[in-house]
This record gives structure tokens, C-alpha cells and sequence, in this order.
């Protein structure tokens, strides 16, 4: 399960035991918390941001530890890897260390679009390594010259507790700095550098070859639940690029019945394995508008815990149709879990749209345009005509009435 | 255990009936809090329970079924609950290392058309083979077999005929020889009558819909959770379909029942269609 964070120590020498996935303070005053993360108010899970504020919300609170979001890309990896981006970049904010893998581009082209974070408080790292991240009081305080009092908050509550602020805003116009981003961990795992792409093995053996990296940068770091607690614990942020998709040996994408079907439902489950039994959170883009098997969707999404679909209206001719000029695209909420309980948090609305403007990924309820009626419209346009036809007819009907 | 649900199949932790294969099974919806009341049900009626989680984490169902009432650890403890955890497992067989000794009962994963008989050699072992084992342990009911979840095993690319063989299996040691009861679970996806014309694009979702109609044609109960058919509302999750086979009237007919369902944090409440809180 998702590690949750239990502040009743009675029970804590039965369930804690080598095989159980559960994390709790051991003793009454030693508190364990971990830098960017929160429990949920629901359940009493870990969660950790993932860099988009509404997103979190659409998530109940957060992205549970040791879950998988699967994000089904739109047309053009637009988005979905701008989420993706997001993901990582609050994973240097809040000094989690990252493992990206991709097979198409170098995960040193993703880190280094990473967005700028907003913020005063984000301590440029220094020499020597700052515990808290507690901005100086001379940090620039020009980063917002409006709603200069937002800014204040922060650092009101990071003199308090240890941890800091849960999810932060970027600006996408503007790319992390070098410093910033080199100062947390980043494991990288780049397929054509593990399996060369036109050997046999590539066909099933990428996805191996994946999960067995990732198996081993969990146990060599100490992110097994299972090595002791004593050393600071942090959590490992994995962000998968585009899945199942033909470069990664996978013809998922490319017949209408895939030969090897479960090649990336077997990577799935292993990936849900070690992330139960690690302080890790994984996201993963997939090109589901390539697979043409919803059956094999529905099995994807079963095996992951989160799943959210993007579809952009770039390119298509929804944008220029006037209903949804407010928008980037649709968002759909195709799964939320059920951790460690019955019941699930189950979204209030299905039909949502997200936006993307510069300091801020939004995604809101769809709401169609005030239909205003024929007669209002017609007025407000006919009265420049009303004006050029008045001194040339005499009478030119009642909706030319002065008063 | 949800006490709605007991009073809706007319049964109880004192008295049931033994021998039964219960199905059940869900399409585009999730079916899996039945198997937390079935777990905890048999755990309370004192059986000895064999429990193949293959989607979730232990802690998982631990953590519900303390909700409901039950603790799994001390089950465990005492012997009454033998867990099998297809996650832990499956790491030893996708990502071996030297000294780690693989899971016996996973070998499908490395190579699929081996079948499921390791897995079933699994069962048979806990089923049978600790009976006589300790004097001075308790005496527990009959045995029981839940499985959470079959299309778990066909995503990891095991064949449905494995897959139905096994449940053939199952139901022979579990339900004929030894008496006691069996309950799976199966997920489907897609629409019901999808393939009659386009036979040669949903391959992936005929398996498990033969998978759904050879266990229908075997099980004794069926419990069929969807979605409202009307779309999605939140204070209803969904409809159950509870399907009764007798046997042993001379005439065998089915006899059908829908309800409607909503999960609550401690528990599930079923209704009739229309009588919902939300609504009334």
C-alpha cells in the first residue's frame, strides 16, 4: 500500500514488520516527516504535490506514495509532458531525487526544460547544505510585486514546521536554473544506452532492463521500506516517458493485435510491486491515442492507480469553436484509488478542462459560455447601423425608440 | 461484512452453505470491496481462509479489513489466514537476483505458457496439507479460497484456458473434495454484445469475456457489479446483480435480483433500485 502515516504509536511493534509497507514513528516524540510531503486529511496517506496545485486537488490532496499516475498523452505530447515537467521540477524543490527514463529523448533534454519555480523561499543552494528550506530574509522579494503578501506566508510557517511549502507555482516562460536543478539527484535511464534498438532482445527486454534499473537505484539509495529507519528518509519521484510506445520495442502502438501484449502490463505490475514497498511515486505518459485495443487500455489503467487522459484542442477544430475559447483541452478522469480503504474520493464533476497560462496549470469544470439571446446581441451590434440610417428614413421601426 | 449483504443472500457467519462457488465479477466498474466483506465474513465465521491477493499490497486489505472488524496479522499469526502476495512474489521472478530464491508459484511470469500449476500446487498445499500438521492448534471451519483477481493473471499474459483449468482445479480440491467454499474475482471491460461483428479487433477483451462466461457456467452465485446505466452519479456507485443457480430443485431456474449499491468508509449499504437516500 501507499505508506501511510499513522500518529498512534500503540500499534506500531505489530504492523511494523519486514514484509509491511507501512511507515509510522516509532516512539511517541520522534516525528517522521519528510521534506514536501503531507498525510491526507482523508486516509492518513503520505502525499507529495505534483507540481500542479489543481491537479492535487483533482488527486484528493495529493499524489499518494507509492502509487502510479498514468497520464494517456495528447496528440502531440504537449501537455502531458509539460506535467511531466511539472513533476520533476517540484522534485528538485522539495530535494526529492528523481530517476527519469525515456527512449526517444535524453532525459538531460527533459531536466533541462524544466520550469522556474516562483518562489522566495526555494534556498539557492550554498556550500554548506541548508536543513530547512527557509529562504534568507535579503532573497528576492521582487518576484511578485502585486501580491507581495502571498509571499510572506511561506515563511511564516516554514520558522514553525520543517517542511516546506506543499506544491509551488512555476513560470513555464523561463527555465530552472543550472544550480537550482543540479543540486538534486537525478538517475537517469536512457534505453538506447542499455539495449541497442535493432537487436532481438529489444523487443521484450527494454521494459526488463527498465524495472531492473529501478530495482536497483531503490536499494542502493535506501528507498526499500525495509532497510532500517534511522538514516533521513526521502522519496524518489519517477517520471516514464511515453510507455508503450514503438521505441521502446513495443509494437503495442503499431498492430491492431500486439503480439507481446503483456510486455508493459508485466512492467506495470512490477512497477506497482516496488513502488508499494519503497518511498517512491511514479508518473507515466502514455500514447493511448496509438493503442488501438481499449481492452488493453482498461487493463493498463486497472494496473495503475491513478490515471487522468489529456486531449488537446490544438489542431483540431475545436479551437477555434467559440465554446471552448477559454481553454487548452479536456481532461478526463478515467481512475482514483482506493488505498487502504473502501471507499473512493470520487470527483464531484466528469467534465473538466485544463488551461495552461504562464504561472499556472488550471484545470476547472467546464463551463459553456451565457447563451445570450438573438435580440440582446442585435442591438448591441445595430447601433452604429440605427445612427448612419436615421436621418435617412423617417420611421425605421420600434427598436429605434429614443428615450 | 456488510450486514445488508448478508440479509440480501440469506446467510451469516453461523450458517452457510458449504460447497458454493461464488463468482464475482465486474465490467468498467470496481467489484473488489466484495471480496473485503467476503474476507472478512469467513474470517468471522471462523474458517480457514487461503487468500491470493494478486492486485493489492497485504497492508492493503489489512487496513480494510481492520475497518470492517477483522485483523489479518493476528488471523495470520494464528494460522486461520494463509496470504499469498502476488506483488511481493512477482519481484523475486521479473527482477531475480543471486542469492534470492525465486517464487515457485509465480513461475508463469517468466514463462507464460507454463500454465498455472505451480500456483494451484500452491492451493492444494494450503488447503490440504496443514490439516494434520499441529495437535494443539484451533480447529477451524471448513476452507475457503478467494482470489483476488483473475484478469490480474491474464494481463500477465497467462492463456484463458490456463486460467479456466485453474478454476476448475480450484473448484474440484475446494468446493467437491474438501467441502468448503470458493470466491473469485473477474474485471471485464467494454460493452457486453461489442463483438459480434468486429471479431478480429477486440482480442484482448474476448479473453476475458470467455474468461466471465466459463465461470458464470460454473459458479453456484453471481455477483455482477456496474455502472448505472443512466451515467455516473456519486451518491450511487452502481448496480449489483445478484444471480442464484439452484441445483437442487428439480427444475433448475435462476433466479435474479438487482440492487443498487453505495460504499461507504466502514462498510456498503444495498438498495433497491430508486429507493436511495440521495433520492427519496
Amino acid at each position: 500500500m501507499a505508506a501511510p502515516v499513522n500518529s498512534v504509536g500503540k500499534t506500531s511493534a505489530d504492523r511494523l514488520q519486514v514484509n509491511c509497507t507501512s511507515f509510522q514513528k516509532k516512539t511517541r516524540s520522534k516525528l517522521i516527516s519528510i521534506p514536501g510531503t503531507r498525510p491526507s486529511v482523508q486516509n492518513g496517506q503520505l502525499l507529495v504535490s505534483t507540481g500542479v496545485t489543481s491537479l492535487d486537488y483533482l488527486l484528493g490532496g495529493g499524489l499518494a506514495v507509492g502509487t502510479v499516475l498514468l497520464i494517456e498523452e495528447d496528440r502531440f505530447d504537449s501537455y502531458s509532458r509539460m506535467i511531466l515537467k511539472y513533476f520533476l521540477a517540484e522534485g528538485v524543490v522539495c530535494r526529492h531525487e528523481l530517476f527519469v527514463a525515456t527512449a526517444q529523448d535524453n532525459p538531460d533534454e527533459i531536466l533541462q526544460e524544466l520550469p522556474a519555480p516562483i518562489l522566495d523561499d526555494v534556498a539557492v543552494p550554498k556550500p554548506v547544505e541548508q536543513p530547512r528550506l527557509t529562504g534568507e530574509p535579503q532573497d528576492s522579494l521582487d518576484a511578485m510585486k502585486i501580491a507581495w503578501r502571498y509571499q510572506n506566508l511561506p515563511k511564516v510557517q516554514s520558522a514553525l514546521a520543517s517542511s516546506s511549502r506543499f506544491g509551488h507555482y512555476y513560470d513555464v516562460s523561463k527555465t530552472m536554473e543550472v544550480e537550482i536543478r543540479q543540486a538534486a539527484k537525478c538517475h537517469r535511464f536512457y534505453l538506447p544506452d542499455h539495449i541497442t534498438p535493432s537487436s532481438a532482445a529489444h523487443r521484450v527486454e527494454s521494459y526488463s532492463a527498465l524495472l531492473k534499473s529501478l530495482q536497483e537505484v531503490i536499494h542502493r539509495e535506501g528507498f526499500d521500506l525495509a532497510t532500517p529507519m534511522s538514516k533521513t528518509r526521502n522519496i524518489l519521484r519517477v517520471g516514464l516517458h511515453s510507455l508503450g510506445s514503438a521505441l521502446w520495442g513495443d509494437d503495442l502502438c503499431c498492430h491492431d493485435k500486439p503480439r507481446h501484449s503483456h510486455a508493459l502490463t508485466t512492467f506495470l505490475y512490477g512497477l506497482r510491486a516496488l513502488l508499494r514497498s519503497s518511498l517512491s511515486v511514479a508518473v507515466v505518459t502514455l500514447p493511448s491515442h496509438l493503442i488501438q485495443d481499449r481492452a488493453l487500455m482498461g487493463n493498463i489503467t486497472r494496473l495503475c492507480d491513478n490515471a487522468i487522459a489529456l486531449e488537446s484542442f490544438k489542431g483540431s477544430e475545436r479551437e477555434t469553436n467559440p465554446l471552448y475559447k477559454d481553454y487548452h483541452g479536456l481532461l478526463y478522469v478515467r481512475q482514483v484509488p482506493h488505498l487502504n480503504c473502501l471507499a473512493r474520493q470520487l470527483p464531484d464533476h466528469k467534465d473538466l478542462a485544463f488551461k495552461l497560462k504562464r504561472k499556472q496549470f488550471t484545470i476547472e469544470r467546464l463551463h459553456l459560455p451565457p447563451d445570450l439571446s438573438e435580440t440582446v446581441s442585435r442591438v448591441s451590434r445595430g447601433e452604429p447601423v440605427v445612427v448612419a440610417s436615421a436621418c435617412g428614413s423617417s420611421a425605421s421601426g420600434t427598436k429605434n425608440l429614443d428615450f | 461484512m456488510f450486514t445488508e449483504l448478508n440479509s440480501i443472500l440469506n446467510t451469516s457467519p453461523d450458517s452457510f452453505t458449504r460447497g458454493e462457488f461464488i463468482l464475482v465479477s465486474d465490467r468498467q466498474s470496481d467489484a473488489s470491496f466484495l471480496i473485503h466483506h467476503f474476507l472478512s465474513f469467513y474470517l468471522r465465521a471462523r474458517c480457514k481462509v487461503c487468500f491470493l491477493g494478486l492486485a493489492q499490497s497485504f497492508c492493503h486489505y489489512s487496513a480494510v479489513s481492520q475497518r470492517l472488524g477483522v485483523s489479518l496479522t493476528q488471523a495470520k499469526e494464528k494460522g486461520q489466514l494463509v496470504f499469498f502476495e502476488g506483488l511481493k512474489e512477482c519481484l523475486s521472478v521479473l527482477t531475480p537476483k543471486e542469492n534470492n530464491v525465486e517464487s515457485e508459484a509465480m513461475n508463469f511470469l517468466r514463462d507464460p505458457p507454463v500454465g498455472l500449476r505451480s500456483l494451484y500446487e500452491f492451493v492444494r498445499s494450503s488447503v490440504i496439507g496443514s490439516g494434520s500438521m499441529e495437535e494443539g492448534a484451533e480447529q477451524w471451519g471448513p476452507s475457503v479460497l478467494l482470489v483476488d483477481d483473475l484478469s490480474v493473471l491474464l494481463s500477465l499474459g497467462v492463456d484463458v484456458g490456463a486460467v479456466l483449468d485453474f478454476s476448475h482445479y480450484c473448484r474440484a480440491l475446494v468446493c467437491s473434495q474438501v467441502q468448503g467454499n470458493m470466491v473469485m474475482l473477474v474485471r471485464c471491460n467494454g460493452e457486453e454484445d461489442d463483438d459480434d461483428d468486429d471479431d478480429d479487433d477486440d482480442d484482448g477483451d474476448v479473453g476475458s469475456d470467455v474468461l466471465l462466461k466459463g465461470l458464470t457456467h460454473q459458479c453456484n452465485l453471481n455477483l455482477h457489479v456496474q455502472g448505472l446505466p443512466t451515467g455516473y452519479c456519486k451518491d450511487i456507485h452502481g448496480q449489483m446483480e445478484v444471480c442464484w443457480k439452484r441445483r437442487q430443485s428439480d427444475a433448475p431456474h435462476m433466479q435474479k435480483n438487482l440492487f443498487q449499491y453505495k460504499v461507504y468508509d466502514k462498510g456498503a449499504s444495498f438498495f433497491a433500485r430508486g429507493t436511495s437516500s440521495a433520492v427519496l
